[in-house]
């Protein structure tokens, strides 16, 4: 059991791993119908359809614990941008796949410690579904850096090709492990991880398959996203909020 | 030099076809569920599984690259399989067992 400081904390908490999740698995379903080979649908579909599970969880949790009782649904389809937490990099539009492997690997490589850390978390809920998602991500990490080897190490042109996309995606990265009040709070409560705490190893991994990949890691990008932990987002998150709220918000309540 | 004839579409001739076994559970065998298209054999494997075991149909999974499956042809159907039809003496059902032996 965690007092009321520490749930208030976790409901936060819960809320913006959640939207990481779903924000993430949203991009990630656009891409059926539109990757390179019908067996790259389906093992983006089943990746995006992960996330989606670990988001109902979490925000199922996120409304348990903040006493407002509000559903999955009413977090998912009734809230408006500047109260989704997650980060930019997720946001981000979908641009060619060699964009989509580098956001998937440091994403997931990220999410892969995370709940590696959370597993041990006070909130049951938390430690449950993190104990079922690392498993999930390590496969969306695997996939990832498969792709990113072939592509690296593959033609004159995936390997340049793959190179732009680490370096367009490296200004969304060091969000993901900034120490936000949430995660902080949600740290000291004993329910989260300092993201900070992650970078290393998810560094680690990250570094060696680009290398693996003969490809390089970006210098130092000159700007860097920020904002999205307190729900300042940049401009693609309203376009993907307006088609995946639409139809929840001309019908509301209902279903199938 | 001329260039040889293109059959298929682009993603046909860059990535190989492959035949995917399914194992369901431990203690049966390999069983074909079907084929896919993937770069290389660990691509295949990981297609494999996404297309396969999505709903947890298996515990083991091969591919095999479709090429290297040499297979009975349809033609050779009459030949290849009818004189096994009146060899009855190949099933063991076809001999009666001796009263006085023992352990059969």
């Amino acid at each position: 059991m965690i007092d009321a400081v520490a749930r208030l904390a976790a409901a936060a908490y819960c809320l913006e791993l959640g939207d990481d999740a779903l924000i993430y698995g949203q991009r990630l379903g656009e891409w059926i119908s539109r990757a390179p080979q019908i067996e790259e649908d389906m093992a983006l579909a089943n990746i995006g359809l992960d996330l989606v599970g670990q988001a109902r969880v979490l925000l199922t949790r996120s409304g348990e614990l903040d006493g407002t009782g509000r559903t999955e649904d009413d977090l998912a389809y009734f809230r408006d941008e500047r109260q989704f937490h997650n980060v930019h990099l997720v946001e981000q539009e979908r641009s060619d796949f060699g964009f989509e492997m580098a956001r998937m690997l440091w994403f997931s490589a990220y999410q892969r410690e995370l709940y590696a850390a959370l597993v041990t978390s006070k909130d049951e809920t938390l430690a449950g579904v993190a104990a079922k998602a690392v498993k999930e991500v390590a496969y969306h990490r695997d996939h990832a850096s498969q792709w990113v080897l072939r592509l690296g190490d593959g033609t004159s042109e995936s390997h340049v090709r793959m190179q732009d996309a680490l370096g367009r995606v490296a200004p969304h990265v060091a969000e993901l492990f900034e120490d936000d009040a949430v995660s902080v709070a949600a740290a000291e409560a004993g329910v989260g991880i300092l993201p900070s705490s992650l970078w290393d190893r998810a560094f680690d991994h990250v570094s060696r398959v680009v290398r693996q990949a003969t490809l390089t890691l970006p210098a130092e990008p000159t700007w860097r996203s920020r904002g999205g932990r307190d729900g300042v987002h940049s401009r693609p998150m309203g376009y993907l909020l307006a088609e995946m709220q639409h139809i929840a918000r001309s019908h509301p309540g209902a279903t199938w | 030099m001329s260039t040889p004839a293109v059959k298929g579409s682009a993603s046909e001739r860059s990535w190989p076809l492959w035949e995917v076994f399914v194992r369901g559970k431990r203690g049966l065998s390999h069983v074909h569920v079907g084929s896919l298209h993937a770069p290389d054999a660990e691509m295949a494997l990981r297609n494999g599984r996404d297309v396969y075991t999505r709903r947890q149909e298996g515990v083991s999974l091969w591919v095999v690259r479709s090429t290297d499956i040499t297979a009975s042809s349809p033609d050779e159907r009459d030949s290849f399989f009818d004189p096994a039809a009146d060899k009855v003496y190949r099933h063991p059902t076809f001999y009666e067992v001796p009263e006085d032996v023992e352990y059969l």
